[in-house]
């Protein structure tokens, strides 16, 4: 088990490390450099050479890669080239509402997708597992504005139960704002229904067709023992590990729905960011965003070993 | 789907005609199949309709989508304008009818684009295995942590432009490893089996046995995973465009249209309920095919 976490963490990092030389490596494409995209193609020769020598773009690539690295490892992400405020000042609340927006999904999401998944999974082949998986695979492809706008011309315009902004006035109760968080949460739930009803679906039906399923059925026990303890317990095993790498995914999906609903979270920073080409606050927001991703990750990947005995006693390290 | 096409694809010619001929009964059934199951049928008749609208565009909508302005601006639907009017007074019908053309160049285009290269990177990891497999996958991992979109910002952002083939090409490369994963399981589970093996020991060079002996083996899910990749290629282009940086207006693209009237969504919701429908029922229509064309390699 230790060494199955080992990996894990191991693997985790080299992946971080990639990231980071990736995203690094697209904030260098640049034509030309950054403060001439800052200052604009009329600013003078000692505007732009005083800028790079003052944000340091006028040193080699490694020792900036470097420089910015021990910077992000010790919580100083520099200053943001607009407001020339600490990039971290900016991005720490944004976070904070879009983990609140994309907690509320996820407890959309969860029980529903499973659920979906299970009835799917025990009537495969009917007409009802065929509407859920093609309902679910349309969702999954279908853009998170598309969704948005239809729920926003239902409930906002013609019904009149929601508010048309995610964003709660200063105060509001914790009522009020998942009044607010409803509809956008709603969104970025229905991209991720589809595959975790799949892969439940796929658990339930590779389970129900087991050996020690139709040894259960044999041995007398009715048909609800046999799928609560032999079914079930076995299928939902790989739906965890699935939720997790959903992540990435809802990541994409706050880009959309948090300008969409005009909510402050860090979908709406990095939009707002690349608009005004402030690099070192969207180069952060990247590296912070793919962090959380591959945390949620490595816990998810943990949480399945300890789970799965195969793992947990070693065979499958 | 290997007992479909077979072991045997690299047999000596003497059993060839046979295999070729099997090949072709099984596509045919294959065929046979989809075009039996209705909600293929649904989605392949819905397909054919945005196609036709995409190729013949401003010709056969009744007014012409950008140009034809009115003063009647934001009017609800009617019997002139059965969909309204937007807010330079253009037929919300016309524009919606004219607005598949570039969501259908650029996400096929792109889909294209990444499963050609998926595939080769999918054959050559898959074949070579060991170093060059580890390697490619911790890349291949890399990549996929950041959502397209996302990557789709940082891009587009430094390179300081925007243009429908940076987008068509960014997606490309962005799905080449998503591909290259499906293809690479297939070719792991291909190496294994004789004919690979014979041809190895017949002395082939790894290019003609990855492409002459395993990809004729390995395209059933190969083709699923691009009509399944085409879904999330228009997921993507929709969504760079809806926030401004993926196809331009004066285009009447649907995701434009959404971005553009958005402001006016209250209480002039014809602009944004028919262009937000017109893309639901494109997603649909390719998920409709995608599933049914993997019902029947799966079976």
């Amino acid at each position: 088990m230790l060494r199955y976490i080992l990996k894990r963490f191991g693997l985790a990092a080299v992946t971080l490390f990639l990231l980071s030389v990736i995203v690094f490596a697209l904030s260098q494409m640049l034509p030309g450099n950054v403060a001439r995209s800052v200052l604009g193609q009329f600013a003078t020769q000692e505007a732009i050479d005083s800028l790079n020598h003052q944000i340091g773009a006028d040193r080699s690539a490694v020792v900036q890669y470097l420089d910015y690295m021990r910077g992000f490892v010790q919580g100083d992400l520099g200053l943001s080239l607009a407001s020339q405020t600490p990039v971290w000042s900016i991005l720490q609340p944004a976070l904070a509402n879009s983990l609140k927006l994309a907690a509320l999904a996820f407890v959309i999401v969860v029980p529903l997708s499973i659920l979906g998944g299970i009835v799917a999974g025990l009537r495969s082949g009917t007409s009802g597992d065929r509407t859920i998986t093609i309902f679910g695979l349309s969702m999954s492809a279908m853009p998170e504005f598309v969704t948005g706008i239809l729920l926003i011309l239902v409930f906002v315009i013609w019904l009149g139960w929601l508010p048309v902004t995610a964003q709660w006035n200063e105060g509001a109760g914790p009522l009020t704002q998942v009044r607010h968080l409803l509809l956008p949460s709603l969104c970025l739930a229905l991209v991720l229904f589809g595959y975790i009803a799949r892969i439940t679906r796929a658990g339930v039906i590779e389970a129900a067709d087991a050996d020690y399923t139709r040894t259960a059925y044999l041995k007398g026990l009715p048909t609800h023992t046999v799928i609560r303890r032999h079914v079930l317990r076995n299928a939902l095993l790989p739906t965890i590990a699935v939720v997790a790498t959903q992540t990435s995914y809802l990541v994409g999906g706050l880009l959309i729905v948090e300008g969409l609903f005009n909510y402050q979270g860090i979908g709406l920073q990095v939009y707002l960011s690349a608009q005004q080409k402030d690099f070192t606050v969207l180069t952060s927001a990247v590296l912070v965003l793919g962090l959380v991703v591959l945390v949620v990750t490595l816990i998810a990947d943990i949480v399945y070993g300890l789970l799965n005995p195969r793992v947990r006693f070693g065979s499958t390290a | 789907m290997s007992s479909v096409v077979g072991p045997d694809a690299g047999a000596p010619p003497a059993a060839a005609a046979t295999t070729i001929s099997e090949t072709q009964a099984a596509r045919t059934e294959r065929l046979r199949l989809l075009l039996r199951t209705p909600t293929v049928l649904v989605g392949l008749f819905a397909l054919l309709f945005w196609i036709t609208f995409a190729i013949l565009g401003d010709r056969i909508t009744p007014y012409d989508p950008i140009f034809d302005q009115t003063t009647d601006v934001l009017a609800s639907p009617s019997g002139a304008h059965w969909f309204g009017t937007d807010n330079l007074g253009r037929d919300v019908l016309s524009r919606v009818l004219a607005g598949s053309r570039d969501i259908l160049l650029v996400a096929p285009a792109a889909t294209l684009l990444g499963t050609v290269l998926g595939t080769v990177l999918g054959l050559v990891i898959g074949y070579f295995r060991g170093m060059v497999d580890d390697v490619f996958s911790r890349v291949i991992d890399a990549v996929l942590v950041l959502p397209v979109i996302l990557t789709g910002v940082v891009v587009i952002t430094a390179l300081g432009s925007r243009s429908t083939v940076i987008v068509t090409i960014l997606i490309g490369i962005v799905f080449a490893p998503l591909v290259a994963r499906t293809v690479r399981a297939a070719v792991l589970a291909e190496g294994e089996l004789d004919y690979v093996q014979a041809a190895r020991l017949r002395g082939e060079k790894a290019p003609y046995v990855m492409f002459k002996e395993i990809l004729p083996n390995v395209m059933p899910p190969i083709v699923v995973e691009f009509t399944v990749r085409l879904g999330y290629a228009i997921f993507a282009v929709a969504g760079l465009t809806f926030i401004g940086l993926g196809i331009q207006p004066p285009s009447p693209d649907w995701a434009v249209q959404v971005f553009e009237y958005y402001s006016f969504i209250d209480p002039f919701w014809w602009t944004t309920l028919f262009p937000a429908l017109a893309i639901a029922s494109l997603v649909i229509a390719v998920n409709l095919v995608a599933d049914g064309l993997r019902e029947v390699y799966e079976r």
